[in-house]
């Protein structure tokens, strides 16, 4: 049943790479980049991994050749963050509009200016109109679990979509903790190799990715959406099917204590962990506060948000990246209009934390927790604030 | 859960120092987390490492703002970093010193309990360098028994190959001349 180590996350999310075979990497090496592409190519340099690892000229040329190696029918891996994801972002476009299951790890880090490589979500929001499924991962595991079901679901004929892994930079890349790494015989029975459904073959020749006239472009849109929001239904199932393989179980929206909880803080990513510890010091404190947790960030599950935030009265949203005189982050607008569709007005506010770097406390979450008990009390007017600003 | 900060200067294996702690941790069935204060690094600077111990699941993903324990691998720190920032008063700081602890107290003002060993000289003696992250991994364990060196010699062996032995007949000997103060 695998194998518990100690070991950096970053190399971890390389191996587990490694153990879904992948045919092809394609990468740029340089700042911001992470462990994770560095130990795949020592993995594939030392005959560990049969790979072809192509170390291209920028990032904006990785994804290109991902999108022709996933094209060509090869199970297709890239990674990067921040800076690098911004000049790759043209070419995601077309991977998730031509269909192609390329599977990427993000480490979350802040866009500049100021230059800063540090942790926060803007890389991955700046993704959030891009196609893609998106899952987030809390700790190591998830990283190692995420990326073996991510080419599961990308690689389903009913969801040939590219998944992005969200891993938290540093705080989780940087990170040497306790992390069971499956066996490959494990994971050769939870990933079928991959069978493309359509492929650039000279015996056999398709176009990918034509012009599309405005007679054309709306109706191939709409089949795209329909296929992202039609992707939940095998993610799930295949979340189902990791669980009964591996033990261990993820949902599209997780939840801790939240069940009778009157005051629910929502998170995504690795500060859930620090949240988790401030919901117990506060139940012990009598609070009833409890956490909600989005591991899903596209297609959105706005059905099981609403069924794990239904009874409190009062939601704390946690965002990472700022709106810039948006009504509210990206995490609370998807939030808000969940709740205004099925007619649900709980007090919300919105708390932007941990933005380039800066720590998120177990006094952050209890900050935030009395500011939403004191809004909803005193009928303050919502909208968001960005945590522990010196002045 | 007990919490470690690592001194060092770049370059010295102070986050070296602090991945082997975790490593030896989880070989021993514990959970921990191991991390480097994040961000440019440079070769002389003083930097510093993290890790968590315990035997439950580590829920949180803060930084460390008040260890246990300190580790200090170079004693030209004590004069420029304040290496009992946040300690609680039952805390301990481990320092590399050819002063005793007494006469350090005197020359650092440092009112936690203190174990010191000059793992300079342990170091050039045994290594042939002055690197002291594994002789003070010695004096780490001497002083908190934190993990076992038996655990270490996995971890130790993976990280440095050929130059294992030596690094840990390094923290052997730290650990018979670590002196702590009770």
């Amino acid at each position: 049943m695998g194998k518990r180590v100690g070991m950096e996350v970053s190399i971890a999310a390389a191996e587990a790479v490694g153990l879904c075979d992948v045919d092809v990497i394609a990468a740029y090496p340089i700042t911001p980049q992470t462990h994770i592409v560095e130990h795949l190519s020592e993995l594939v340099a030392d005959g560990h991994l049969d790979a072809e690892f192509i170390p291209v000229e920028s990032e904006h040329s990785a994804m290109s050749t991902c999108v022709g190696s996933a094209a060509a029918g090869a199970r297709t891996f890239t990674s990067t963050a921040s800076q690098g994801y911004a000049l790759m972002a043209e070419i995601c476009y077309i991977a998730s509009s031509m269909r192609l299951p390329i599977v990427m790890a993000v480490a979350n880090r802040a866009l500049s200016a100021p230059i800063n490589i540090w942790n926060d979500h803007s890389d991955m929001m700046m993704a959030r109109d891009t196609g893609w499924i998106q899952t987030v991962a809390e700790n190591g595991q998830e990283v190692v679990d995420l990326i073996i079901h991510a080419f599961r679901v990308a690689e389903d004929h009913r969801v040939l979509l590219p998944v992005m892994v969200n891993l938290d930079g540093f705080i989780l890349t940087h990170m040497i903790e306790p992390i069971i790494l499956p066996d490959k015989e494990e994971v050769d029975r939870y990933l079928p190799p991959y069978k493309p459904k359509m492929r650039l073959d000279p015996q056999n020749p398709l176009t990918f990715g034509p012009v599309g006239m405005p007679e054309v472009y709306t109706e191939a849109k709409k089949a795209q959406d329909e296929a992202l929001k039609g992707s939940k239904a095998v993610i799930v199932e295949a979340w189902r099917e990791f669980e009964k393989q591996f033990g261990r179980s993820y949902k599209p929206v997780e939840t801790y204590k939240a069940d009778d909880a009157e005051i629910i803080i929502l998170t995504m990513g690795s500060i859930s962990e620090t949240a988790m510890t401030a919901v117990d010091k506060m139940r012990a404190a009598g609070q009833k506060v409890g956490l909600v947790r989005l591991r899903l960030w596209r297609p959105f599950p706005a059905e099981e948000l609403i069924d794990a935030l239904k009874g409190a009265k009062a939601l704390a949203v946690v965002d990472r990246s700022l709106p810039f005189s948006g009504g509210c982050g990206p995490v609370c607008v998807e939030v808000k209009s969940a709740l205004f569709d099925r007619g649900l007005s709980p007090y919300v506010q919105n708390f932007l934390a941990g933005l380039g770097g800066r720590d998120v406390t177990v006094e952050d979450f209890e900050a935030m927790a009395a500011k939403v008990s004191d809004g909803l009390a005193k009928g303050l007017p919502m909208g968001y604030e960005i945590m522990n600003v010196r002045e | 859960m007990v919490e470690i900060r690592f001194h060092g200067r770049g370059g010295q294996g102070g986050v070296t120092s602090a991945e082997l702690t975790a490593l030896a941790a989880i070989e021993e069935g514990k959970y921990a987390q191991a991390f480097p204060s994040f961000g440019p690094e440079r070769r002389g600077a003083p930097v510093m490492a993290f890790v968590r111990v315990s035997d439950q699941q580590i829920l949180t993903r803060e930084k460390v703002y008040t260890p246990n324990i300190v580790v200090v691998l170079d004693p030209t720190l004590l004069t420029i970093v304040d290496v009992q920032a946040g300690v609680p008063d039952d805390g301990i700081i481990v320092v590399n010193t050819k002063l005793s602890a007494e006469e350090l107290r005197k020359a650092t003002g440092i009112n936690r309990r203190l174990a010191v060993v000059d793992a300079s000289t342990i170091a050039i003696e045994t290594l042939r360098v002055p690197i002291t992250n594994t002789t003070m991994l010695g004096a780490l364990i001497k002083a908190t028994g934190i993990i076992s060196v038996d655990a270490l010699r996995g971890p130790v062996q993976k990280r440095f190959g050929p130059i294992a032995e030596k690094n840990l007949q390094a923290c052997l000997r730290a650990f018979e001349e670590t002196v702590v103060e009770g």
